[in-house]
């Protein structure tokens, strides 16, 4: 497959309240985005289990997004709080088993910030497309 | 339905009209749908959402008995109830459903990619399929809705739907931060356009909430904490320490005396004098005082920051009375409400930060409001129009609208339009040349808005009534020093020409902003603001008036700006959304609960302090520790679930295997993580 061509398989898993209402309105806002992401609905990003990161990463993701509410909007109070230090938890593990940190990403999108999430679309896909198809999916094939 | 039975799912895709046809392949998806594993039927219609395209979901299950749905369609949050009822209606325990938004999130953010937006929606039905495999019946939780309701802020709209709520039957809280209810409205002179004044209308209001038995007013009275769920919100109430007792405080704190009676006698005595905030400032205050002349409940408050504890007020109160109490501490109040309706208001933004228009540099410029107070028969002129640097009457008047609206150069100034300035600016004009005959005003606008019933044909009047309109951007505002009168700069954009105009006074019709506390208000209660601070609505057509929490709804400027009879509509629609749970007296809650897997458990306890809601804890069951969950207390966020290292606890609707399988169906091509 040509380099250009190559389309990164890039998952989100989005809390309900915010960033799962966020891309709802860009869709009303027909905001425009690269069709890369596929998003998984949870409640709160605090449900991110770090099982789920490792999970899609040894499936072959090119990288993972967890978007949530701001610090303060969660709709449970501290769940995105407590993911945010999972994630970071998270990073280090990549970083170690010589995966670029940058494939995991966590953004706080509201549920009335549509442009921002078509933003964060366009910029997860572009630092993937960077970093290139994930090294876990070569050493399988 | 049999547990352990194999998954047989039916795969339903939405054209949404041309919504969704119009940019991906129905016919491909639907036929790549019928490859997956488990999907037994795939169909597609025109409108998911309409009588028959429900029906095709009903009569599928019934038809290839099937125990999973899956709609590709739009969003959950739009019609995942809907497609819930259907699947109940076939038979199927209704959270056997799982929705692809191939709409908001596919055909409506990919319109120009027919490829990538068919293969996107693919892959959102093989992640909705991975999970319908392995969806479970689930029960609702019901709970009981306590027969009662708050109000946040006593303006006009919190009191309109109060007093909707009570002569519904409901026990209503109406709490207010000043020491009187009434709001903003209070303030106003006349309203427009039909030009009533503001207090006649407004004052049986209050009255009619100070006196309804089912209000319990709560004046000087902040939220100070917010526990709970709809149907069972408890909240803290910081009632601020006020200085003085009523009748009925007076029995509650055992005092001798009657309490007080409004009579005014402490603040005649009062030696503090600071500015009196309702007069803008223009008037002077006492440490000791009531609100304006017509507060509802009539009832002296202390300011103690300007407070200096002589004691003479309560030397003249005397002991019949023995309403004050100097040395008062607040108070923290707990009650319990099923449903809250936020009504907090507004702000002027702080509009000297707009330097250029000279507000606070310069006397004779003064915003909306204090005009209003100056126009005011009860006003601190007694309602003789004049301008603030020497008592002179205005005889050429600028009005600057659209000051700090509809503007994107930042700081203070706000890109949405403010609602009601155009009209209140136009009341003014028409106030000024009705008061003083040969008053000339000016109003420099960019639009004139007048988009209410009645509005259009008041703009006409006062345009025949001889009121100047010039279009343009007031660029700035200058003083002269010795005459201090004020001239008005800008470009007129229909003569095509800059023009400068020498008025005696300015009105400015500042931007409206949420109140400072806005922010922690929303917090406490869970809900979600706009990009501009206003608290968001659940949705801006369907849903105004309810917020994503269930049990909170809005009313009034704080969801956005808006004249009175907007607010007063949006407060009845409020207090008939809030009256419904609380009249069923029981709603239903989503199941998504978590629950603790004991053989896996390790009795570590690690997981107590992750729950925000303290439903979690450790006990002995069989001489093993293990940890149990409160589902009355738990609210389904999986804080615990995504935390727990042994992964023993299992989130309903949410499992780990269910999630597992989403992202082995996106990545593996469903390959991996079967059963
Ligand atoms: C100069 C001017 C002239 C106007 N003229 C007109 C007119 O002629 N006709 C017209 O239709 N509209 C007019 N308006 C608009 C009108 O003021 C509003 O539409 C109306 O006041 C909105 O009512 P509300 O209840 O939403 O808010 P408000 O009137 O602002 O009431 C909110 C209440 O909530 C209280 N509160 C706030 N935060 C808290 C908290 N945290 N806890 C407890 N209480 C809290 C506040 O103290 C206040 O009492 C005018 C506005 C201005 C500025
Ligand atoms: S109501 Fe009129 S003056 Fe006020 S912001 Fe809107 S357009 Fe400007
Ligand atoms: S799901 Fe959330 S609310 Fe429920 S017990 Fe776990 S942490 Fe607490
Ligand atoms: S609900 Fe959005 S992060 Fe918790």
């Amino acid at each position: 497959m040509a380099e250009k061509d190559w389309r990164p398989k890039i998952i989100a898993i989005i809390c309900n309240w915010c960033s799962y209402a966020g891309a709802d309105l860009a869709g009303g806002a027909r905001v425009q985005y690269p069709p890369d992401i596929r998003a998984i609905r949870v409640m709160c990003t605090g449900r991110v289990d770090p099982l789920f990161i490792m999970k899609a990463f040894q499936d072959g993701a090119d990288g993972v997004l967890v978007s949530g509410c701001h610090f303060g909007d969660c709709h449970y109070l501290e769940g995105n709080f407590k993911c945010a230090k999972r994630m970071f938890l998270m990073k280090n593990v990549l970083k170690n088993i010589g995966l670029d940190d940058n494939r995991l990403r966590m953004t706080f999108v509201s549920a009335s910030e549509g442009a921002k999430w078509g933003h964060v679309m366009e910029d997860v896909v572009k630092t993937v497309k960077e970093l290139g198809p994930s090294p876990l999916v070569e050493r399988k094939e | 339905m049999a547990e352990n039975q194999k998954p047989r799912v039916g795969v339903f895709i939405c054209h949404c009209g041309t919504n969704i046809a119009g940019s991906l392949s129905i016919e491909e998806v639907m036929d790549y749908a019928r490859t997956l594993p488990g999907v037994v039927v795939a169909d597609q219609y025109q409108y998911m959402c309409s009588t028959p395209g429900q029906n095709k979901i009903i009569d599928a299950i019934k038809e290839h008995d099937l125990n999973g749905i899956v709609v590709a369609a739009c969003s959950p949050r739009l019609h995942e109830p809907t497609f819930r009822t259907a699947t109940s209606e076939g038979g199927l325990n209704k959270f056997r459903f799982e929705m692809a938004n191939i709409r908001d999130q596919n055909s409506w953010v990919h319109m120009h990619d027919w490829d990538g937006a068919t293969e996107k929606a693919k892959d959102q039905v093989r992640i909705a399929v991975a999970k319908a495999r392995l969806l479970e019946d689930l029960q609702p939780k019901s709970v009981a809705v306590e027969h009662a309701a708050m109000v946040v802020g006593a303006g006009v709209g919190g009191m309109q739907a109060a007093l909707d709520l009570a002569n519904a039957g409901i026990k209503t809280y109406l709490v207010e931060k000043l020491p009187t209810i009434g709001g903003r409205m209070s303030q106003l002179d006349k309203t427009f356009p039909t030009l009533d004044c503001s207090q006649c209308i407004l004052t049986p209001k209050m009255v009619d909430a100070g006196r309804h038995p089912l209000i319990e007013l709560k004046t000087y009275t902040e939220v100070e904490n917010v526990e709970g769920y709809i149907g069972n919100f408890e909240i803290t109430l910081r009632k601020m320490a006020r200085g003085t007792y009523d009748g009925p405080e007076m029995i509650a704190a055992g005092r001798e005396g009657s309490g007080c009676n409004g009579c005014g006698d402490c603040a005649e005595v009062c030696p503090v004098i600071k500015p009196n905030p309702f007069e803008m400032g223009m008037a002077p205050r006492k440490a000791i005082y009531i609100y304006h002349p017509q507060v509802m409940p009539l009832q002296y408050t202390i300011d103690f920051e300007s407070c200096v504890k002589c004691g003479l007020c309560k030397e003249i109160c005397g002991p019949e009375k023995n309403a004050i109490n100097l040395d008062m501490v607040d108070q923290l109040e707990k009650v319990k409400v099923g449903c809250v309706i936020l009504a907090t208001g507004y702000d002027l933004i702080p509009i000297e930060d707009k330097t250029e228009w000279g507000y606070k540099k310069y006397e004779n410029v003064i915003t909306g409001l204090e005009f209003e107070r100056l126009i005011c028969a009860s006003g601190p002129t007694g309602g003789h129009m004049i301008r603030p640097s020497d008592g002179a009457t205005p005889m050429k008047v600028g009005f600057v609208l659209c000051a700090g609206s509809r503007d994107n150069t930042g700081g203070v100034a706000k890109p949405y339009c403010s609602r009601f300035c155009c009209m209140y600016s136009l009341k003014h004009a028409h106030q000024l040349m009705e008061k003083i005959p040969g008053c000339q005003p000016y109003i420099f606008y960019m639009d004139i808005r007048s988009f209410g019933k009645m509005y259009e044909e008041f703009y006409y009047r006062i345009q025949n009534e001889g009121c100047k309109f010039i279009r343009g951007r007031v660029a700035s505002v200058q003083e002269d020093p010795v005459t201090k009168n004020v001239y008005v700069m800008t470009e007129d954009t229909l003569l095509g020409r800059p023009v400068t105009i020498e008025c005696d006074l300015v009105v400015l019709a500042a931007a409206i902003q949420p109140k400072p506390d806005a922010e922690r208000i929303r917090q406490m209660f869970g809900i979600s603001k706009s990009q501009d601070g206003w608290y968001l609505e659940a949705h801006p057509k369907l849903n105004p008036c309810g917020t994503t929490t269930a049990g909170i709804f809005l009313a009034g400027v704080c969801q956005g700006p808006k004249d009175i009879p907007d607010t007063v509509a949006q407060a009845e629609g409020a207090a008939s959304a809030a009256s419904i749970p609380i009249h069923q007296g029981e709603v239903q809650l989503e199941p998504y609960f978590a629950q603790c897997v004991e053989d896996l458990c390790a009795g570590c306890g690690m997981c107590v302090p992750q729950c925000p809601y303290k439903a979690l804890a450790l006990i002995e069951k069989d001489g093993k520790k293990v940890m149990e969950v409160t589902e009355a207390k738990c609210k389904g966020c999986g804080t615990c679930g995504g935390f727990c290292p042994g992964g023993a606890i299992r989130m309903q609707h949410f499992t780990s295997p269910q999630i597992c399988a989403q992202i082995d169906a996106f990545l593996l091509g469903g390959r991996g993580g079967e059963e």
